[in-house]
């Protein structure tokens, strides 16, 4: 750290939901670059044919993994959710304090949801093919 | 030597059009990966299996090897500067930060090429 004086930051605002929601944007977008590696890994794998599948599925159907899975499922829906809250404000609507309370809440809500149908579908696909 | 004038350097109007191309083509890749991250997901849990035949079935099919490579080049370059800006904004030190920046761009331009890679291979009937 530096020993001149820095200008106020983070740490003395007091913590709002608008903030939390975009904060949560980054770190849900930071996690989905990490399944970009998982999926090339899958597909590589693919790839490579019968054998070097089930090499890799060793590690993919791990049972931890559904819960990595479930991660992915989680941050996708937010960020798919809250990155379209980012593009409506890119056309100048929405910047109002009560319009970006009230989006904050929709993203959460719309994102839940969509979480839910998503976990659905994998349950699903799940019970078909374990 | 620089071709601007001193007037240009002072008004910092050296730069038209150039400042926002980041900006705009993380919002053009947001755009597009709305559609595709959503045919992404359907059709990856519309899959009866996955074991190879099925998967290896389902990437042959002209359509979904043509959508998976625009998904893995779109979503890499989406990362690619959504990451950037990460890097930027806390990585401190000049040093640290380009080093950052390099690994960064090489990592994703080996998922980006890796990705297509494997995506023609299994297209093309090259992984029996």
């Amino acid at each position: 750290m530096p020993t001149r004086p820095l200008s106020p930051h983070l740490s003395v605002y007091k913590l709002k939901y608008t903030m939390l929601t975009s904060g949560l944007n980054r770190i849900t977008g930071m996690g989905l670059s990490t399944g970009l590696v998982l999926l090339v890994y899958w597909l590589m794998a693919v790839a490579g044919g019968a054998h070097a599948q089930a090499r890799a599925e060793r590690l993919l159907a791990l049972p931890m993994m559904k819960l990595v899975y479930a991660g992915y499922i989680v941050a996708a829906c937010y960020h798919l959710v809250a990155g379209i809250r980012h593009l409506v404000w890119d056309t100048g609507r929405g910047l109002e304090r009560a319009q970006s309370q009230r989006s904050a809440w929709l993203v959460v809500v719309v994102s839940l949801v969509l979480m839910l149908l998503v976990g659905y579908g994998a349950w699903l696909s799940m019970a078909r093919a374990p | 030597m620089s071709l601007r004038t001193p007037m240009r350097r002072i008004l910092g109007a050296g730069s038209a059009k150039q400042g926002v191309h980041h900006w705009w083509v993380q919002r053009l890749t947001a755009v597009a990966l709305v559609p595709l991250s959503v045919w992404f997901a359907v059709s990856l849990l519309a899959l009866p299996s996955f074991d190879h035949a099925t998967v290896a079935a389902w990437i042959g099919q002209s359509w979904t090897a043509l959508l998976l490579i625009l998904l893995v080049l779109v979503a890499t370059w989406h990362s690619r500067l959504g990451l950037q800006v990460v890097v930027e904004d806390y990585v401190p030190g000049p040093g640290a930060r380009t080093t950052t920046l390099v690994l960064v761009d090489f990592a994703h331009a080996l998922l980006a090429a890796a990705g297509v890679f494997a995506v023609l291979k299994v297209a093309l009937g090259g992984a029996p």
